[in-house]
């Protein structure tokens, strides 16, 4: 636990010793706000709940989830500082835990930061706050199923940008296994039980649960079942590498 | 302190390292020589645990590395190639994220990096971030973290890589120190190091140990070993030829000693008749050997095709 708090805290302060922190949490909080209030109609819906600020959200760390993960394994590559990582007294999990849960972190404080728009909310109306908590649960969930897929991505490749556009045709292929427009086209020519095994992999199928308000055992199993998985194939590609 | 076993390492088809035993004990300070690409910095990676050997066995301070890595590692210091380091760091909090690493706390931990800022001479870099150091302070920078924790066994590779001569002394030094009370492995292909800061050398070659030995027994594997040179005003090569094989370089001649007696007796004999003659001396040495003559013959310049 030690060693995963300190190498956590070591990255953690990585992100704001450089412009990049402030850089992504000012372009999130744009996107998000762009997102909710123009694209998303906040306002037009006359309703008092968050489901236009949740709803693009799959879409909004599309992008800027691989962008903060993308340097996680692929900088220590470059760099060689794997080398000084990996002979220090950690066992690689280790390693990979405190990476990704720095970053996940980072991406929390990222979301917290979304508060004003909870304020607004409850300022016009009178929203199911319990929907907006599950909402906010959700979606620290779906940017940590990304984040995992970055992680593994990042040990594959040296070349960050390599990992980041890898990461993004993952991660939105996990978005259209459910997205509407896709199953709509599958099931005209597939079975049904087909397009709902497809689907079953999307990460909207299992994000809407939480926004309704929804805590269902099944969703969290599948995110947390996401980032288990991605984790470890990060472990099996970084001792492969080395295997020789 | 270090143990190794038949030592494979295999990237595909090609070994890298391909069966090396030796073993160092505390006190020891052994110079890991070889060309570029023949297997030093791999043999490095196994004995630290970051490449799992394809076969053969490493153990540091009796723990085996591919069964007890945390334990194995706690006793190393290692200065990884290139002394890798996290650029956007300073050396402060780099040392700081290396101690806490190493389950330094509290005023041990201060104290801790207080001892390797003075050892490394760091102190006037100390707030500057490491990416705008110049190569020589980031080369301390990452041994002063191996040194942190007051390792029993060292392990660096190329320490003196990229530094001016007057840090290459400073490191040899410090090197030659620090091998009085710890196990010390160190590469390089800077032969003169070899007689700065070891008490053994081990040679490699593609993946092999070709020799190995004091810097002293490592001279007398030199052809010209033994052998006197003069350079005398009347000199004849047909004299010199009844005392030994005579080889003429201009102006000299190296006369190397037969089978019977040793360099001692020879150079004796060829003073005796250089006087009996009337040879005018201007210089006579012994040849000690030379550590780069070893160095070239037995080992495969990678210039040269397979």
């Amino acid at each position: 636990m030690r060693a995963i708090r300190i190498i956590a805290g070591r990255e953690l302060a990585g992100y704001f010793s450089s412009p990049v922190a402030y850089v992504f949490l000012v372009i999130f909080l744009l996107l998000a706000g762009f997102f909710t209030f123009t694209a998303g109609a906040f306002f037009e819906r006359g309703e008092a709940s968050l489901a236009a600020f949740f709803g693009w959200h799959p879409w909004l760390y599309l992008v800027l989830v691989p962008a903060v993960g993308m340097r996680l394994w692929s900088e220590e590559r470059r760099a060689g500082t794997i080398e000084l990582l990996l002979t220090l007294p950690v066992t690689t999990w280790q390693a990979i835990i405190g990476k990704f849960l720095a970053s996940w972190l980072f991406l929390a404080l990222a979301l917290a930061l979304t508060f004003p728009v909870v304020l607004t909310v409850n300022i016009l109306g009178e929203p199911d706050n319990g929907a907006i908590v599950a909402g906010y649960l959700g979606s620290l969930f779906l940017a940590g199923a990304y984040l995992a897929v970055t992680c593994m991505t990042s040990a594959m490749s040296r070349n960050q940008v390599v990992a980041f556009i890898l990461s993004v045709v993952i991660c939105l292929f996990l978005i259209l296994a459910g997205f509407n427009p896709v199953t709509d086209l599958l099931v005209r020519w597939a079975s049904p039980a087909f397009v709902d095994t497809v689907a079953a992999f999307s990460v909207v199928t299992h994000f809407d649960g939480f926004q309704k308000g929804v805590l269902d055992s099944r969703d969290l199993f599948f995110f947390l079942s996401v980032i288990g998985f991605a984790l470890f194939a990060t472990g099996v590609i970084l001792r492969g590498h080395r295997a020789g | 302190m270090i143990r190794i076993d038949n030592l494979v390492k295999a990237f595909g088809r090609k070994r890298a390292v391909d069966g090396v035993s030796f073993s160092v004990e505390r006190g020891e300070v052994v110079g890991f020589l070889g060309p570029n690409g023949s297997g030093k910095s791999t043999t490095m990676r196994m004995i630290t645990g970051f490449y799992p050997p394809t076969s053969g066995r490493v153990t540091v301070g009796g723990h085996d590395v591919a069964e007890e890595p945390l334990a194995a590692k706690r006793l190393i210091g290692y200065l990884p190639e290139n002394a890798a380091s996290y650029p956007d760091m300073t050396v402060e909090s780099f040392l700081r994220f290396a101690a806490a690493m190493r389950g330094l706390e509290g005023e041990v931990k201060s104290k801790a990096i207080a001892r390797v800022v003075g050892l490394c001479f760091l102190s006037s870099v100390l707030h500057q971030t490491i990416d705008t150091l110049s190569k020589g302070y980031k080369h301390r920078t990452c041994l002063a973290q191996a040194l942190i924790h007051d390792p029993d066994v060292l392990v660096l590779d190329e320490p003196t890589d990229g530094l001016d001569p007057n840090q290459k002394h400073e490191i040899r030094n410090l090197i030659r120190e620090l091998g009085r009370t710890k196990a010390v492995v160190f590469s390089t292909h800077i032969l003169e190091e070899v007689d700065a800061a070891c008490t053994r050398a081990i040679i490699i070659d593609r993946g092999r140990i070709v020799a190995q030995g004091t810097p002293g027994e490592l001279r007398a594997m030199s052809a010209i070993a033994g052998a006197v040179t003069l350079h005398a005003a009347g000199a004849s090569e047909e004299k010199l030829a009844v005392l030994g094989r005579v080889e003429k370089l201009n102006g000299s001649f190296r006369v190397y000693p037969g089978d019977k007696g040793g360099s001692a007796a020879l150079t004796r004999a060829v003073v005796e008749l250089a006087a009996r003659e009337g040879w005018k001396l201007d210089s006579l040495r012994t040849e000690e050997g030379q550590l780069d003559e070893v160095f070239r013959r037995i080992t495969q310049p990678d210039t040269v095709k397979t």
